[in-house]
């Protein structure tokens, strides 16, 4: 790798870095023959964790940044002054595979900007997977985002190659997504995601390799005025409606190159924080978003308490909750209590009346959880009639945040 | 295993196990022990340095004398029956660097024995609990191995690529990390020393190894000066978060990590780098709006049949098999075009569609129904030949239903450019794939819109060739050549 491929590696990194989604999850384990290389687990490997917290699982870049389009919350669009770069097929498989050998990269996830036309950029990325399946025997995980302004036979073909497709929502708000992104059109991305799901399930039932690891997309929080409800019902119909296997959040945050019609101030990191907590209680616990939003106030979530913590005060009716007795879905309510903690539950209480201590080594967040729990040797009667429940369960100070 | 008189009254067994997770000898003496009676209190355990001899004498704290447990050839001892989830957490604890792991491990087993069968399933037990929280360490470790492990390259010998690397661990977690070494490099040869053990591979076997000390590595190449510049390039300045970093990539790993090494300086220049982001005004774009390409890119969509098939030629196959599109055959703008389900054997061959056996008496039915070839459009909904090799014979294989939606879009652009009055779908794939839907092709024939288009369903003449009763060949014949008169006089053509 000499020093000018470093250098458009760099800047095609550096332009890719805005995509939150870095999962090497979903798929089923693969591994590949004896002469070629790679595997997937099923889960995922995070291989290493940049200074911002994030985790480096594929090697995230850009095949060029150059892009026709001009989406103003984009630091590539083409109105934009970003030093730019391309690479060719074969500079992208070369370092993939030299990545991977050294044990850097889980696979890769492919994106590009816009250059001639989508389909031309849609092409050149799945010759890319292509390449590194075909000719290289490469069983490690690819993310390929597919460009929906490209024809239609262009996604049934990725979904060949890659483990996960994705197409970016970007905003919750499709009026917001035309003032802000010309190019891109709202119903023709959920149609191309439609399209996806479609073939997927397709695939699944007659047991043949399409996109195995599903379809994830991303929305960007914070560049509009668009609130944290309206945020919450994209989502739920995205994962309703087409099968999503995740929905990320990016905060969004300023970039160099800065468009004139964005705010000049991030969005608070803790909101996107809020909104995937909330994306769990949605996926994961039964929670509805009339029920979450609710805990918060004008359609934003608390920013000071996690969303389950604010629902719980503003519905006291249903604790305490007796952990020896209550069922399931009763116990994933309780704040403090992760899914995981609720399933110990379920299996120690089985074979033993379970106490405070008990809780204790069951869960993490026994702190949280007493006030709303009933064990052998605990009723937390005064602190759920308590007026300043919220107050005593929220952190005392709010830590201070970058650009809070 | 010993038995000596010490601390009194109080007999105590003292047990030498080897160097690192000795499952084998743990399980061993865990099958005397239970059988002998021993609780766990009696039983001083310990671990041999490594590379220290089976029956050297150590003495313990207490001065029994331990003897080494060998000989204990399978069947001596008492079979033990352990529930699996007990069987699971010891596996996993084995590896764990703590020596009490051995009495804690045999203190869950010996209150098995005596009557808790359930107790590892009992998350809330204390003992359960503690040695559960040591396997999640161990599990934990060796999710890092897989993770943090950064090999160098050490060049090419006999064509294999060869790659080393020194790993440290917290536990004695080689022997379970390296299987996934093996599956995901095959095709390298590659070596991972560590001080709790080392592990290679040479493509045929795994083959571990004693503690290895830190060994010279070879330079930082390339690949690692461009790994470097890609994880500079991925930090985010604005969302600086060191903390959550370091939960999920604590310092004792940062030693064997190159990427380490830039944390305090991307850490320390995030502040200054946002600030001047804000700072800086938006600017006007430099160069000028490219209002010719951004005119063009909408114009990709291919403009005319050639381009499509040119297109559809270039694309490989979405089914198992065939290699070569066979593309549609015909005049643009023909009154009638006829889609029939996918080349066979000779289409494949000969690249065009309706030449085989089917495609013959195709032409028979065509010719009595008073329909002359050349005239008409004739395609397949799957453009390639989906078949699987027996012997030297290629069997016809029938697409999926999501094979045929892979093709669909070409087949309605390609309808969209001949403009049929007509289109006539011969035999359910066909009508698949041009309405979207299961049509049941002998119940439903006759004029029935197919998409975007006035259709036609009929019986695809190889369903015919099919019939074992000549009789029934030559009804559905007849019905196939009704049907194709009636669709010629609804296209007027």
């Amino acid at each position: 790798m000499d020093d000018t491929l470093r250098t458009k590696l760099g800047i095609l990194a550096d332009a890719a870095k805005y995509d939150a989604s870095c999962a090497s999850s979903g798929g089923r384990g693969r591994k590949a023959a004896r002469d070629g290389i790679g595997s997937t687990t099923g889960a995922g490997i995070c291989h290493s964790y940049t200074p911002d917290g994030r985790c480096v699982s594929l090697l995230k870049i850009l095949l060029t940044n150059y892009c026709l389009f001009d989406c103003a919350y984009c630091i590539n669009r083409r109105s934009s002054n970003v030093e730019r770069a391309r690479l060719s097929v074969d500079e992208v498989v070369r370092i993939t595979l030299g990545f991977y050998k050294r044990n850097y990269i889980e696979g890769l996830f492919l994106s590009s900007g816009i250059i001639r036309s989508p389909d031309h950029t849609m092409e050149q990325m799945m010759l890319v997977a292509r390449t590194l399946r075909q000719a290289h025997g490469f069983a490690g995980y690819i993310h390929l985002k597919a460009i929906p302004e490209a024809s239609p036979w262009l996604v049934e073909q990725a979904g060949l190659w890659a483990d996960r497709l994705s197409v970016n929502i970007e905003l919750a708000s499709d009026i917001s997504l035309k003032a802000l992104a010309p190019e891109k059109d709202a119903p023709g991305i959920k149609a191309t995601m439609g399209q996806m799901q479609e073939r997927m399930l397709e695939a699944k039932e007659e047991r043949r390799r399409f996109a195995p690891a599903g379809q994830s997309t991303q929305m960007i929080v914070g560049a509009d005025d668009t609130t944290d409800e309206t945020v919450l019902r994209t989502s739920a119909g995205l994962y309703g409606g087409y099968g999503l296997k995740r929905v990320y959040y990016s905060a969004f945050s300023p970039i160099p190159e800065a468009s004139r019609v964005l705010p000049v101030k991030a969005a608070p990191l803790r909101r996107e924080n809020r909104l995937y907590q909330a994306d769990w209680l949605l996926r994961f616990y039964g929670f509805t978003v009339e029920e979450i939003t609710a805990g918060g106030s004008a359609g934003m979530l608390d920013l000071d308490i996690d969303p389950k913590l604010a629902w719980a005060p503003k519905h006291r009716e249903r604790f305490p909750v007796d952990v020896n007795g209550a069922d399931r879905e009763l116990l994933l309510r309780v704040p403090g209590l992760g899914a995981r903690a609720v399933d110990r539950i379920l299996r120690a209480r089985r074979q033993t009346r379970l106490t405070l201590d008990d809780i204790g080594r069951l869960s993490t967040g026994v702190k949280r959880a007493r006030a709303f729990l009933i064990t052998a040797d605990h009723h937390p009667l005064k602190l759920t009639d308590r007026s300043d429940l919220r107050e005593r369960l929220a952190p005392p100070a709010r830590q201070l945040e970058l650009f809070a | 295993m010993s038995t000596a008189r010490a601390l009194g009254a109080v007999e105590t067994e003292s047990v030498a196990l080897a160097y690192g997770a000795d499952r084998a000898g743990f399980r061993r003496a865990v099958r005397r022990l239970v059988a002998a009676r021993v609780p766990p209190d009696q039983v001083v355990w310990r671990m041999r340095e490594p590379g220290e001899a089976e029956g050297a004498p150590a003495a313990d704290l207490f001065g029994a004398t331990a003897t080494p447990d060998v000989g204990d050839e399978a069947g001596q001892t008492p079979a033990l029956a352990v529930p699996r989830a007990a069987g699971e957490i010891a596996d996993l604890v084995l590896c764990h660097h703590d020596t009490d792991r051995f009495a804690r491990l045999y203190s869950l087993i010996w209150r098995i024995a005596q009557g808790e069968r359930r107790l590892a399933d009992n998350p809330a037990d204390p003992l359960v609990h503690r040695l559960s929280l040591m396997a999640k360490s161990v599990r934990r470790d060796i999710h890092k191995m897989h993770a943090f492990v950064r090999f160098r390259a050490l060049g090419v010998e006999s064509g294999r690529e060869r790659f080393i690397a020194w790993f440290e661990p917290e536990h004695f977690i080689v022997e379970a990390a390296a299987p996934f070494f093996r599956t995901r490099f095959p095709a390298m040869d590659w070596a991972i020393l560590t001080p709790l053990g080392t592990v290679g591979w040479d493509g045929q076997a795994l083959a571990f190894g004693p503690p290895a000390a830190r060994p010279p590595l070879p330079e930082a190449d390339g690949f690692e000066e461009g790994w470097l510049a890609y994880y500079a390039s991925a930090f985010n300045p604005a969302r600086a978060n060191p903390v959550m970093m370091r939960t999920e990539m604590p310092r004792k790993y940062w030693a064997n990590l190159p990427e380490a090494r830039l944390i305090p300086a991307l850490l320390e220049s995030a502040p200054a780098r946002v600030a001047a982001m804000i700072e800086r005004e938006a600017q006007a774009p430099r160069k000028r709006d490219p209002a010719k390409a951004v005119a063009a890119m909408a114009r990709q969509a291919p403009s005319s049949l050639a381009e499509l098939n040119a297109l559809i030629r270039a694309t490989p196959a979405f089914v198992p098999g065939g290699t070569n599109a066979v593309l549609g055959e015909g005049p643009v703008g023909a009154a009638l075009a006829l889609v029939g389900e996918q080349p066979g054997d000779r289409e494949d061959i000969e690249g065009r569609p309706f030449v085989g056996p089917a495609g013959q008496l195709l032409m028979k039915a065509l010719a009595q129904a008073g329909l002359d070839r050349e005239r008409l459009y004739l395609t397949n909904a799957v453009k390639h030949f989906k078949f699987a090799p027996r012997g030297k014979r290629r069997l016809h294989q029938t697409p999926t239903a999501g094979e045929v939606k892979h093709y669909r879009w070409w087949l309605d652009a390609e309808l969209g450019f001949v403009r049929p009055r007509l289109v006539v779908a011969l035999g359910a794939t066909a009508a698949l794939a041009l309405s979207g839907e299961a049509v049941a092709v002998t119940t439903q024939r006759g004029p029935r819109p197919l998409g975007r288009h006035p259709g036609f369903v009929t019986l695809h003449p190889s369903y015919l060739l099919r019939l074992p009763d000549p009789v029934a060949q030559a009804q559905g014949f007849a019905a196939l050549v009704a049907d194709l008169r009636q669709a010629r006089e609804l296209a007027g053509a």
